[in-house]
């Protein structure tokens, strides 16, 4: 057959960019602990300290003679607790309305702020500073273990973010992550990663729950497994409850019965440790004793297993609700499990346990420390990302997605648990005479009304021609990407004006803002902008040359001899180019390749068509063409069957 | 007959010139036979990118199947470390691939889609009065029938009801769209939308009454 019809697999090609890839790591950002993993030989690997320790306290200090993160910060707090911040996860994404009704509850100082919009700030050692640039503190921290422990410097990531973590806390986990150096090469749910690293690819089919109580959020998701491939069904949550809320109840409990009035902020935070020592060891132990001294008053208070359980029972509740909602959602029964999968530490405390395997009917699996099970996780991923892989996650959106319409009513338009990415359009109209102006309200969340949604950000479109009220057709088309980050774009159908927006204005960082915390953290400088620069011009030239190989290999004998010289004294002049230092004049000699290939494109379309008149009807080429089913679906045309 | 020029342009339009090497590639292809490039996805209606002609009664485990296939080849987890060009078209690929899948696997949207496939709109999102007095009359008994149980058992029931009902409106909607009757095929797929709803609310109340019943 003529060359035409010859199809083979792009794996065969070379790798465009052949410049060696340094190693990715998997990192869980949690609330109060965080964890990095690698995998980059067969098994993946908890990146431990002297100790052997894998958990990294995701606990802030902000000394004056610098930053400290972790253990080290922890044992800083009862002398200096204004300069601490712990479980600032909590505060992703949010805005300073949001956490007015947390403010009691957390141990956090607000900045006072004049605005009450947008993020949220907070006074630490005399300093305003957001959650995302304390997390990206914790992140350089989890960045450097992971170097020391490889000896080399690390640039690429998977960052792992509850499956119910709204669009605001999902951007502002990635700008955290850009601050500290790293590119995100993805977000994943973290039940996903859990689910991933359970080896549940091992041959594991069927319809899995993955349960996960962090310190500050709780999700339930319902994949569904084939073939190495991951499938989320639905997921749910609650993304404030957490085991950080056992602790609470425990530590309130404390205080009514010593009757302490009044904590401060040491007090506080010296108590909550001594609860969730308390909650740790009920795990073991039927009674457990909790002291502490506060302020000067002695806390001496005795509690058993059952009161704790009487305690946490209405919080652990809550959780069920949600996996019921989530079976619901997906229409799956609990008898149609196949494996219930536990993460977080606080799934050790014996009543979840029991209250989950009531719930599905089965005894919960653990047997991966439900500490790391997400970090592995994150770092099998990584290493599909940049080394390829058998197995695949499709996961999908937590929350509904839409836009406020008249009455403050909220129109969907993308549905909770869509498989991501996601695009789609809606068509919206004006309701006044003459409207010239529209304003897109984009929110998140399952309620009819916006209030009780979670408001994205808000742009106009301005421009529009006055037209009798009802006669413009406003398009907007919300798109979601693989990391579950969305880009809303408004268009008026008629005249084509356009406006828009990545939703992230009010709580993740806006340009400007990212722009000067880049240049204060010093992380990229100038010259490492260049240098990104150019290293992208070669690689797009060395995918130029790479398909103008595969090309001439097909079909250069279509060339003339005087073409063929032209053509490949373009090549050796990019040659050349790529191996200087000068991006401009790579771009130029892309350019001036393109140029010299344009005959030999013509060439090959005349004789695309040519061959396809010639002898054979067009419903045969096309059919040759188009089918011919590969098992792995690589082929153009056809699907894998 | 086709013209020797019509035949031509029909040739021309079956290939779509590569973006990376220039070279043809035939218009639905997912990658170029040359380069290996992963294209931009093509217009084609949901059936047709999934490889299946356009049918109500079309297989599911196929639809399954052929996603599945699909998302292995071209999920933008295949293309994270590809240039920016890559990913954008894997993306693009995999939003119109979950769109397919999305709208075939229900049998609600699939009816919708494929009615207006065939020029009918019958726009299931779209919150609207109903028109047909008859179904009007149905639901509001039925949203009454709900409201005034008050044991799980008679919303199991009620649930039930309109379970089966929901089944016969399938099998009704399948014998419409095999003899082309699209008014019944119309008519059915808006009943069946309120037969949904309607399923979604008793859901609803059975879960509130479960919650009452729990708490008391």
């Amino acid at each position: 057959m003529s060359g035409l019809l010859q199809i083979h697999e792009p794996g065969e090609t070379p790798e465009p960019h052949a410049q060696e890839r340094g190693i990715a790591i998997g990192i869980d950002l949690g609330t109060t602990n965080s964890v990095v993993a690698v995998a980059d030989g067969e098994q993946p690997e908890v990146l431990r300290d002297a100790h052997g320790d894998g958990l990294i306290p995701s606990v802030v200090a902000l000394m004056p003679e610098g930053v400290v993160v972790g253990r080290a910060a922890q044992d800083l707090r009862a002398k200096n607790p204004d300069c601490v911040v712990s479980s600032i996860k909590r505060l992703m994404g949010r805005g300073v309305h949001d956490v007015k009704a947390l403010a009691g509850v957390l141990p956090y100082r607000i900045a006072a702020s004049g605005d009450s919009v947008g993020m949220v700030r907070l006074e630490v050692a005399g300093r305003s500073i957001t959650p995302i640039e304390i997390s990206a503190e914790i992140l350089k921290a989890v960045k450097a273990r992971a170097e020391q422990s490889l000896g080399q410097g690390v640039t690429q990531a998977v960052v792992t973010v509850p499956a119910y973590f709204d669009d605001a806390a999902r951007s502002a986990t990635k700008d955290a992550a850009k601050l500290a150096g790293l590119d995100v090469l993805r977000l994943v749910n973290e039940p996903t990663a859990a689910a991933l690293a359970y080896g549940l690819d091992s041959g594991a089919e069927g319809v899995y729950a993955i349960y996960d109580l962090g310190g500050g959020t709780f999700d339930i998701s319902l994949l569904r497994l084939q073939k190495g491939v991951f499938q989320v069904l639905s997921t749910g949550g609650d993304s404030a409850l957490g085991g950080d809320d056992l602790d609470h109840a425990l530590a309130e409990r404390a205080i009514a019965a010593s009757g302490l009035q009044k904590l401060d902020e040491a007090g506080a935070a010296a108590l909550l440790l001594a609860a969730r020592a308390v909650k740790e060891q009920l795990t073991e132990r039927d009674s457990v004793k909790l002291t502490a001294e506060i302020g000067g008053t002695k806390i001496d208070f005795t509690v058993s297993r059952r009161e704790f359980e009487a305690l946490i029972d209405p919080l652990v509740q809550r959780t069920m609700r949600a996996c019921r909602q989530v079976l619901d959602d997906a229409r799956v029964t609990p008898k149609e499990i196949q494996g219930v999968v536990l993460v977080g530490g606080s799934t050790r405390v014996p009543l979840v346990r029991r209250r989950v395997e009531e719930f599905f009917g089965r005894a919960p699996l653990a047997d991966i420390n439900p500490d790391e099970v997400v970090a592995v996780g994150a770092a099998l991923q990584a290493k599909a990302l940049t080394r390829g892989s058998d197995t695949l996650l499709l996961d999908v959106i937590p929350l509904s997605l839409g836009i406020e319409t008249m009455g403050g009513i909220v129109e969907k338009v993308i549905d909770r648990n869509t498989p991501i990415p996601v695009a789609k359009a809606q068509d919206f109209t004006t309701y006044q005479d003459g409207q010239t102006g529209m304003l897109i309200h984009v929110v998140q969340g399952e309620r009819e009304t916006v209030d009780a949604c979670r408001s994205l950000g808000r742009f106009e479109l301005l421009g529009i021609p006055p037209m009798v009220a009802g006669a413009a057709r406003i398009q907007v088309t919300f798109a979601v990407d693989a990391d579950g980050l969305l880009t809303v774009s408004a268009m008026e159908k008629i005249t084509g004006i356009r406006a828009e927006i990545a939703v992230k204005p009010s709580y993740g960082l806006t340009e400007s803002e990212m722009a000067d915390m880049l240049r204060d953290s010093l992380v990229h400088a100038r010259d490492d902008m260049e240098q990104r620069l150019l290293i992208e011009a070669r690689v797009e030239a060395e995918r130029v040359l790479l398909a103008l190989d595969a090309a001439l290999k097909a079909d250069g004998a279509l060339l003339s001899d005087e073409e063929r010289a032209a053509i490949d004294s373009a090549i050796a002049k990019l040659r050349q180019a790529i191996k200087g230092e000068d991006r401009d004049l790579v771009n130029a000699a892309v350019e001036s390749l393109d140029h010299a290939t344009h005959a030999f494109a013509q060439h090959r379309m005349d004789r695309a068509v040519a061959q396809a008149l010639k002898g054979h009807s067009l419903d045969e080429v096309e059919a040759s063409m188009a089918s011919d089913p590969a098992p792995d679906g690589r082929r153009p045309g056809r699907p894998a069957e | 007959m086709p013209t020797q020029a019509d035949d031509t342009r029909a040739a021309r339009a079956a290939f779509v010139s590569c973006w990376s090497c220039k070279g043809p590639v035939a218009a639905q292809a997912l990658f170029c036979h040359t380069c290996g490039a992963i294209q931009q996805p093509a217009q084609l209606d949901h059936f047709r990118r999934l490889g299946l002609e356009p049918d109500f009664d079309t297989d599911v485990d196929m639809v399954e199947k052929r996603y599945l296939g699909f998302q292995r080849a071209i999920h933008p987890d295949r293309f994270a470390t590809r240039p920016a060009k890559e990913r954008a078209f894997a993306e693009a690929q995999a939003v119109a691939l979950n769109q397919a899948y999305e709208t075939l696997k229900d049998p609600l949207r699939r009816a919708a889609y494929l009615l207006s496939l065939k020029g009918v709109d019958a726009s299931v999102s779209k919150e609207e009065t109903v028109r047909d007095p008859e179904l009007l009359m149905e639901v509001m008994e039925a949203r009454e029938a709900l409201m005034e149980a008050t044991s799980i058992e008679k919303v199991e029931k009620l649930q039930a009801k309109a379970g089966a009902d929901a089944i016969a409106v399938l099998s009704g909607i399948s014998k419409a769209f095999a003899s082309d009757d699209l008014d019944a095929a119309n008519r059915l797929t808006t009943r069946l939308k309120y037969l949904r709803k309607y399923l979604d609310e008793t859901r609803t109340r059975r879960i509130a009454l479960e919650q009452e019943q729990g708490t008391a």
